[in-house]
């Protein structure tokens, strides 16, 4: 079964006003449990409004959500126990920290589920061990952190909460090129380990081919395709005509294949093009010694 | 949700009291506001009314707003005129129950004052649905400015005001983002006892008040790298100035004032 599922689902900013704008029109969506998927889309293009849906912070104007076979909004109680199954991680998520310590901040989400303090305990510790927070931190004031630190104290707190799809909106944004990798490589490894779905929201193509498992794109309020990194990136003129990129690893070899160096098409890792490129020189040289 | 709120929402547009002075408008709505209360009867104060209507028939304001602008007030408006009804206890009695009379004066008086508020608020609400905040602003800055021989801050107050408005959305958007962040960790903010209900607004209070203190940061230090050093000196991109429809638009404020104090002294009950 799809751990979440959409069915037409319409979202209408500002309905009756002069400012009406359909932000996500008619979206049909299965999302299959343990993916890791990559959304991608221009801004504007409806990502973080979908995302605000799967854990019913907005209801859709039509159309209806299943999270784990069940309806969102038919019940409003069972609203917050949705928001345990699905977390979500807003961009910049330093700034909802307010505890006095670090431990108290990622203890919030696991303390609102209502479980008992040992297990509270235990999430928090595992967590931070897994995100790479020491003990150290843990005691710390959220403020006195730099700001790679802080952001990954505030995505620790809503993975404590061990929902079974985490979403993440640009975690990365804001940083600098290493705590970037650093905050991507320590959800992938959360992945790896809890193996739930990951929904992980991004503008940049690199860190969505390198990652990801499958590919979702949204193009004004509509998705344009939802497959995986090969199929996706295979569309690489119709992504650039919605103003997005394939990854520029990609684009050198497109460019080279153009130039009649033929070395491979699906290249899409800054890795896997290394070592087709050290492959073919070899073989070069092997050619003609 | 927290978008609802209008505070002195401006709609723009192009009517003749769009194009006005802010300045002009200013003076002109505190004479308004003299004209509601120079009204001794109800004859005039429908002088007052028909200002009000055929105003905002000038300034393209759709109607609804005019409810918008009540709902606040609705409660002001229940308050006095339930005053006015009880207490008032000269007149013809309508209708009598042991200490309670409803008599023809309370009615009259309740309707006159309920008219008169109604029209206060609608009136001057249109000074701020065709005034952009920093129209306002800029205008009460200019004519507050003789206060300055007296060494009142004038200029340091109405940049105050300006930057307060300016980041009104911007904190109303900030406090929507916190919320939904914290609801989506869980945080219960629809139910419980008060108290468990003030507690709830810790989570959103802290983290909105830290980003205040670095955002104000960040403007000062933004504002002091182009050099700001307060008004003195100071020239306005914009000048105010007056044109031909604001003398008329104040000729038309005199002769409904006008009309107001004639009916006062001919029309009597």
């Amino acid at each position: 079964m799809s751990v979440i599922k959409t069915e037409a689902l319409t979202y209408v900013y500002g309905e009756g006003t002069p400012f009406r704008k359909v932000a996500v029109d008619n979206v049909d969506l299965e999302i299959e449990e343990g993916e890791f998927i990559g959304v991608i889309g221009h801004t504007g293009s409806g990502k973080s409004t979908l995302i605000q849906h799967f854990n019913g912070l907005l209801k859709p104007t039509s159309g209806s959500i299943y999270i784990d076979g069940e309806k969102l909004w038919e019940d409003k109680a069972r609203l917050r126990a949705i928001r345990f199954k699905v977390g979500l991680v807003f961009q910049y998520p330093e700034y909802q920290l307010f505890e006095e310590t670090c431990y108290k901040d990622i203890a919030f989400g696991p303390k609102n589920m209502g479980l008992s303090e040992e297990e509270i305990d235990k999430r928090v510790r595992e967590t931070a061990k897994l995100f790479g927070i020491s003990d150290a931190m843990l005691e710390k004031s959220p403020f006195e952190l730099s700001g790679g630190q802080k952001r990954r104290v505030a995505i620790a707190g809503v993975m404590a909460m061990e929902p079974k799809v985490l979403i993440l909106d640009e975690p990365a944004s804001g940083l600098d090129p290493k705590g970037r990798s650093k905050i991507l490589g320590l959800i992938r490894e959360y992945h790896r380990e809890k193996k739930n779905t990951v929904m992980l929201v991004s503008h940049s193509m690199e860190d969505v081919a390198k990652h990801c498992s499958r590919i979702l794109v949204m193009n004004s309020a509509k998705i344009f395709c939802y497959d995986t990194p090969v199929n996706v990136f295979g569309r690489a003129s119709e992504l650039e005509s919605m103003g997005l990129a394939v990854p520029q690893i990609t684009r050198v070899f497109n460019r080279l294949k153009a130039l009649g160096h033929d070395l491979g098409d699906e290249v899409y890792t800054v890795g896997y093009g290394k070592e087709l490129l050290l492959n073919s020189l070899r073989k070069k040289q092997g050619g003609e010694p | 949700m927290l978008k609802d709120i209008t505070i002195g929402q401006f709609f723009p547009g192009k009517s003749p009291i769009h194009r006005m002075d802010s300045r002009v408008k200013l003076l002109l709505t505190v004479a308004f506001i003299v004209m509601l209360f120079l009204a001794k009867n109800m004859y005039s104060l429908g002088i007052g009314v028909i200002f009000t209507l055929v105003t905002y028939l000038i300034s393209d304001i759709p109607f609804k707003m005019i409810l918008k602008s009540l709902k606040p007030i609705m409660p002001i408006l229940i308050f006095t005129s339930i005053l006015n009804l009880l207490f008032i206890r000269t007149g013809d009695v309508y209708w009598e129950w042991k200490i309670i009379k409803i008599t023809s004066d309370g009615v009259d008086t309740a309707v006159f004052m309920t008219v008169r508020i109604i029209c206060l608020i609608v009136g001057s609400s249109l000074l701020t649905y065709t005034t952009s905040p920093i129209d306002l602003t800029d205008g009460l800055e200019k004519l507050l400015s003789p206060l300055k021989k007296i060494r009142v801050p004038v200029h340091e107050l109405a940049m105050m005001m300006t930057i307060a408005l300016r980041f009104i959305p911007t904190l109303i958007e900030e406090t929507d983002k916190i919320m939904a962040a914290q609801k989506a960790r869980g945080a219960d903010m629809e139910t419980g006892s008060i108290i468990k209900r003030a507690k709830a607004l810790v989570p959103i209070l802290i983290p909105l008040f830290v980003s205040s203190f670095r955002r104000a940061e960040e403007l000062a230090l933004a504002m002091e790298c182009r050099c700001y050093h307060g008004g003195e000196g100071r020239t306005r991109l914009k000048q105010l100035k007056m044109h031909l429809v604001d003398l008329i638009a104040a000729l038309y404020v005199a002769a409904f004032i006008a009309g107001v104090v004639l009916v006062n002294i001919y029309v009597k009950k």
